[in-house]
């Protein structure tokens, strides 16, 4: 259809245009503050000279691990939830059931507009802002995963589950120590999806906390960009960038079928 | 054939415990889901900073809202938005999905690297552009100075600052979208070309009879998918330009949470919240009409 050659070369530019930033910025961490600016990604002087500077100047370690607590929090709060619970939609019954998926449907449709300063006037009530708690519990379970347990546990064959049962095995013995086993991709469809919109939201954590020491990672390099802190400091602003991304960066080079599959799915359903 | 009674009694038994395994899920909705639905629609007929006690004020933050210029120009912003967003994210996206389709190799790394995007926060992206975009030394505005165009004031100009948003938005999300149409691609069937080419349709006439007619229902989703992503704008304008310059960037989202969080005004903010969601809810009941609609 076109020919190879041309096609190759948009493919190459393409590429250059989506990757050349984050090697830009890669390249600038390490720059001296006056060649940043500079388009070559080559440096004579590299040095980590803006790291130093960013975990001296922010509690930028302290950020680092309290997402990382949330974020795996969240994750294994949603797959544990959104496997019982799909489990009890696909293979259970129980009067309500059906009422129940309806809402949970409906629950995806609501607009997060809608419900986010309701949400924080709950927090407040609690007395949960400023903690943890407030960081986890609105995300604790999603109708999202719910769904794509459902709709895989459906898929199993009865007679395994049947088998189980008369092999005198609880409900819950049946979904964590047979079907688990046999949902691995989904489990790590629904972890990657989750952690990454954990590790990466920034709204929520603006809203709820104000304590520095209990800021989450892309909440504190906000703060600190636009705050002024960075003083216009082009080096710091890139090493904190670099350090916000990495971790997500390392899990999609290990696990990058179960992102771009997950994100298809999430957008075609949603 | 007792014994078979027994079992599938027991069986019945098993499948009993459904209670308990939504039991959880049934006191977050309550707290997360429920409890906040119920409370916005008291809080939108309230002036309330969580303070004082609340107070009743019927309508008036609808009549508020319907005469406040902000929120038409946090409308009007997002539409401007959207209106550069969606085809040129289309385009881009159509574009490359259309060159990864045909076989060939490294394909995996190509999808992998424009996709690379999607997955980073939009807090680095934002840093990121903050500085492609950078007036004095900028990497555009210096590409731009190699091939002799003047320098752009991207985020300066009132009446650019919202489309170099809409660039970066579609820069950052347009990975999903080549995927989602590589999917719509690879659900047509060859058939339909082979029997094209028969009748002697050219590769041009077949592009616009076959391919883009059979992809509609994917591009009303992406266009689905963009208005809520529109409408959800926020740290690309807290980050950039904090709603300016001249409120040129101040997104629905972005008002929502100046209102509630800067000046507490959360009912004010809660009855613009409710707007925004039932502009999206209508877009995406729409949506879902004419994907319905389609004969498949």
């Amino acid at each position: 259809m076109i020919k190879s050659s041309v096609r190759y070369f948009f493919l190459a530019a393409g590429a250059a245009v989506f990757a050349y930033p984050f090697l830009w910025m890669l390249a600038g961490s390490i720059k001296p503050e006056l060649e940043i600016s500079n388009l070559s990604l080559w440096s004579s002087q590299a040095s980590l000279h803006s790291y130093e500077q960013v975990l001296t100047k922010i509690p930028i370690g302290r950020a680092f691990l309290n997402s990382v607590f949330v974020s795996l929090s969240t994750t294994a709060s949603v797959v544990l939830f959104g496997s019982m619970v799909g489990y009890a939609l696909a293979r259970l019954r129980f009067f309500g059931s059906k009422l129940l998926y309806a809402l949970i449907l409906f629950t995806m449709m609501i607009p997060f507009q809608i419900t986010l300063i309701p949400q924080y006037i709950l927090m407040v009530k609690l007395g949960l802002t400023d903690t943890y708690a407030s960081l986890i519990a609105p995300t604790m379970m999603s109708a999202f995963s719910i769904i794509v347990f459902r709709q895989f546990f459906m898929s199993l064959p009865q007679a395994l589950i049947d088998a189980a049962r008369i092999d005198g095995c609880s409900e819950l013995r049946i979904l964590f120590l047979l079907i688990w086993p046999l949902s691995r991709a989904v489990i790590v469809t629904v972890a990657i999806l989750t952690f990454m919109a954990s590790w990466n939201d920034v709204l929520w954590p603006l809203i709820v906390v104000r304590e520095r020491t209990l800021m989450t990672m892309p909440q504190l390099v906000t703060i600190f960009v636009i705050g002024g802190e960075a003083e216009s400091q082009l080096g710091m602003q890139l090493a904190a960038a670099t350090l916000l991304a990495l971790p997500v960066v390392i899990a999609y080079a290990f696990f990058q079928r179960y992102f771009i599959e997950g994100m298809a799915y999430t957008g075609i359903k949603g | 054939m007792i014994r078979k009674m027994n079992i599938l009694k027991a069986i019945r038994e098993s499948e009993r415990h459904g209670y308990w395994f939504v039991l959880p899920y049934i006191i977050f909705f309550l707290l997360f889901v429920a409890y906040p639905l119920v409370f916005s629609f008291i809080l939108i007929f309230h002036r309330w900073n969580i303070v004082t006690p609340m107070e009743w004020v019927g309508m008036k933050n609808f009549q508020r809202l319907f005469s406040d210029p902000q929120f038409f120009r946090a409308m009007f912003n997002t539409f401007i938005f959207l209106l550069i967003h969606i085809p040129l994210q289309i385009a881009v996206a159509l574009g490359f999905s259309l060159l990864l389709h045909s076989k060939g190799m490294f394909r995996g790394f190509f999808r992998a690297v424009y996709f690379l995007p999607v997955v980073v926060s939009g807090v680095v992206v934002t840093i990121l552009w903050q500085n492609l975009y950078s007036f004095d030394s900028g990497v555009l505005n210096s590409l731009l100075s190699i091939v002799g165009i003047r320098k752009i004031p991207w985020l300066i100009d009132p009446g650019l600052a919202m489309p170099s948003i809409a660039i970066m938005a579609t820069w950052k999300n347009v990975g999903i979208y080549i995927v989602l149409f590589l999917v719509g691609l690879q659900n047509i069937p060859k058939e339909i070309y082979e029997s094209a080419s028969l009748d002697g349709a050219d590769k041009y006439s077949q592009f616009f009879k076959i391919t883009l007619p059979m992809l509609n229902s994917t591009m009303v989703l992406i266009v689905a998918l963009s208005t809520i992503g529109g409408f959800s704008l926020f740290i690309e304008p807290y980050v950039l330009t904090g709603g300016g310059p001249m409120q040129s960037t101040m997104s629905g989202m972005l008002y929502i949470y100046n209102q509630a969080f800067y000046f507490g005004h959360m009912g004010y903010a809660a009855a613009l919240g409710f707007v925004f969601a039932l502009v999206i809810l209508t877009v995406v009941l729409l949506q879902r009409k004419v994907v319905e609609a389609e004969p498949s």
